[in-house]
């Protein structure tokens, strides 16, 4: 069956096109081009437009110890952030497949937290873990001054991380349910009667079962760790302290906005941008090819 | 050997009763089907004895011992499943070994019980398959393979030959009955094909709409169905069902459209006037080119071959009967044909109850023989 729209007036199907295209492209190629024709530009002094300087930004940039900082913060916080939301959704979603009592509210309620911004996830987090009025502030009267994330850059970096993961873990969640419950009942009911407890099951029979989903999340979530992470970064901790908390997409921000060098901050963004559609590309390439069960 | 005993056995699923309270016993070594039509239930008493299905009152033993909380590991039992529910990310050889691996048999020993398994069901070739990359019949006898590596105590299979072709059915039964003549494990095999349930089994369960109608040997459940829903459900075709007034003192009993048919009334000593239903069976239904006192007749609706024989579907005072016609027999539908019955091996029935007249099983002239 062909399930092909068909318009025999191609006017009216660039004009459906149309909104969707304009949006695409004020918003994606137009600055995308705009970085990328920034990246090998340099502003002169004393204005004039642009000057062509070849790789000269990215090589500064790439001997920046500032900016391979930057970058082992984000995969250190891309990693930790996806593995532990990731765990987290994983046993939610064991868990309500096993319905468990309540599982019918439950499932809205792990899923709600994708609904928030992370600038609110930001704030909240801030919030409950204020050193000095938060939930950890109790032990911190009892052993000062182990954790104030104001001071630390380990505890700050700890604090986004435990932001993301928390922000991500309702989609994870969704996707995970759903691939458990795709995996026939007969398939775990077998495993049963071949003398496999709940635990031996879900890591013999369901989480190979959900590789195929596992590895389209952790993909998703690196890349979400990577580009949406910015809400977070700037309420919680504003990239420091001491730059610990300095990801990447912060920089290019602070980069940009704070120390007005357009050219630093599009190289930086062009080079983030390059990075993602790796990552999109190994997730079509492998999605593809992932072993399909039947 | 394993005996298992369910006592008034009752599930219900969000207060619909499901099952009624069965009581069945199955000896050690037995080979008991479970036949019945769709959704009687038979799965679910399958499951509720392998301990899938939570008991809702009742109690399930095995051995003597009380199971009903009892994990399904803890139990002894393997279930070959319906549609194989083979482990699709794992290789025949470890879909077979899973349980030894569970187990904790080691390595080496599990090996060898693999690979005599697989010689016993031909998969010695296809040990290191993915499920995907076999035919139905190789998945089949993989999952027939998982549940013996286990030498169970109990072997449960759940309609295993529904997804085969029918060339493949018969053979996967032969090997079925042969393993169960081989080891001798108390069997219990859910169908809903009756050609497989008399071939198969020592003991056939019929059940209707979760409750049990008859237990009984294959025979004993063709030949003496007790109800008029194991009468028709039985055999293919099922019995023909007549009504008919009996009359016992004049020994007739008076069809619906004023015929009359002899019959031998001492056979049913207790049998009331009144309304009664009269079941045959194809085989035993002639008919004749000459018309007497001992037939009736009825007009062919239609003619079905079925190779051997013919199937002539006739209606006789306005109820739907078969009888069997050699294939020489000349004749025609829509002519009126003289029938006679087989009157030792007429069965009658309550119309009201649907229960079986009992009466007295033993033929007329062995009867005769016995009195003088
Ligand atoms: N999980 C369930 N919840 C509610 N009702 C159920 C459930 N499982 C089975 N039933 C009902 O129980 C009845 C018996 O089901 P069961 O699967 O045992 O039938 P069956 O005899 O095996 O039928 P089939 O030959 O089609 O497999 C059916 O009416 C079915 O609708
Ligand atoms: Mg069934």
């Amino acid at each position: 069956m062909n399930k092909r729209a068909t318009f025999s007036n191609s006017w009216l199907a660039a004009a459906l096109l149309l909104p969707q295209l304009l949006l695409v492209f004020i918003f994606f190629y137009w600055p995308s081009g705009e970085a990328l024709w920034w990246s090998f530009t340099l502003e002169r002094p004393f204005g004039g437009g642009n000057e062509w300087v070849g790789f000269y930004n990215y090589l500064s940039v790439l001997q920046d110890s500032r900016y391979w900082g930057s970058v082992r913060v984000s995969v250190i916080f891309a990693i930790a952030a996806s593995a532990l939301s990731i765990l987290l959704a994983l046993m939610l979603a064991v868990f309500v497949d096993r319905r468990m009592r309540g599982h019918q509210i439950l499932k809205t309620g792990f899923f709600l937290p994708y609904a928030l911004a992370a600038p609110a996830v930001g704030l909240a987090f801030r919030f409950i873990f204020a050193p000095d009025a938060g939930l950890i502030a109790g032990i911190n009267r009892v052993f000062p001054g182990l954790w104030n994330p104001a001071l630390d850059g380990n505890d700050a970096l700890t604090l986004i991380i435990l932001a993301q993961a928390w922000s991500l873990v309702g989609y994870n969640f969704i996707f995970f349910l759903a691939g458990l419950q795709s995996i026939p009942r007969a398939l775990l009911e077998a495993g049963a009667m071949d003398g496999a407890g709940p635990l031996r099951r879900v890591w013999d029979l369901q989480l190979p079962l959900l590789a195929p989903t596992l590895f389209f999340l952790l993909v998703i979530n690196i890349t979400d760790s990577f580009v949406n992470s910015f809400g977070i970064v700037d309420i919680v901790t504003s990239g420091g302290p001491a730059r610990a908390t300095e990801l990447m997409v912060y920089k290019v921000y602070t980069d940009g906005f704070q120390g007005k060098d357009s050219s630093l901050a599009a190289t930086q963004s062009v080079i983030l941008m390059v990075l993602i559609m790796a990552l999109t590309f190994v997730q079509f390439r492998f999605i593809e090819r992932k072993v399909h069960y039947n | 050997m394993t005996g298992i005993e369910l006592r008034s056995l009752r599930k219900t699923y969000s207060g619909n009763d499901v099952l009624h309270g069965l009581d069945l016993t199955v000896t050690p070594g037995e080979f008991l089907v479970l036949l019945g039509p769709s959704g009687c239930g038979k799965s679910t008493l399958m499951r509720m004895i392998a301990g899938l299905e939570a008991v809702t009152t009742g109690d399930i033993l095995i051995d003597g011992r009380r199971v009903n909380d009892i994990e399904p590991r803890a139990r002894g039992c393997a279930m070959v499943f319906q549609n194989y529910a083979l482990y699709p990310h794992m290789s025949v050889s470890q879909n077979i070994g899973y349980a030894l691996k569970v187990a904790g048999v080691p390595k080496a020993e599990r090996q060898a019980r693999i690979s005599a398994v697989a010689g016993s069901l031909a998969l010695t070739d296809f040990l290191d398959r993915k499920p995907s990359q076999l035919s139905g019949g190789q998945r089949q006898r993989v999952a027939m393979g998982r549940a013996m590596i286990r030498s169970p105590r109990v072997f449960l299979y759940d309609e295993p030959l529904s997804n085969l072709d029918a060339k493949l059915r018969v053979a996967m039964r032969l090997e079925i009955r042969r393993l169960h003549q081989k080891l001798g494990t108390t069997t219990v095999f859910v169908t809903h094909d009756q050609v497989e349930a008399m071939t198969l089994a020592d003991r056939i369960v019929v059940m209707n709409a979760g409750r049990i109608e008859q237990v009984g040997t294959p025979s004993e459940v063709y030949q003496h169905p007790q109800s008029t829903f194991v009468a028709e459900f039985i055999g293919a075709p099922g019995m023909g069902l007549v009504d008919a007034i009996a009359d016992p003192k004049r020994g007739v009993l008076c069809l619906g459209d004023g015929q009359e048919v002899r019959f031998d009334a001492a056979r049913w000593p207790d049998l009331p006037h009144g309304a009664v239903r009269l079941g045959l069976r194809a085989e035993e239904i002639g008919i004749t080119a000459h018309p007497s006192a001992h037939t009736v007749m009825a007009r062919v609706e239609l003619i079905e071959n079925i190779g051997p024989h013919r199937h002539a579907h006739l209606s006789l005072s306005g109820c739907n009967l078969i009888a069997q016609v050699p294939n020489d027999f000349a004749l025609q539908s829509g002519a009126q044909v003289a029938i006679g019955f087989d009157m030792a091996a007429l069965q009658l029935f309550d119309p009201a109850t649907g229960r079986r007249h009992a009466g007295q099983n033993v033929p007329l002239a062995e009867r005769i023989a016995a009195t003088v």
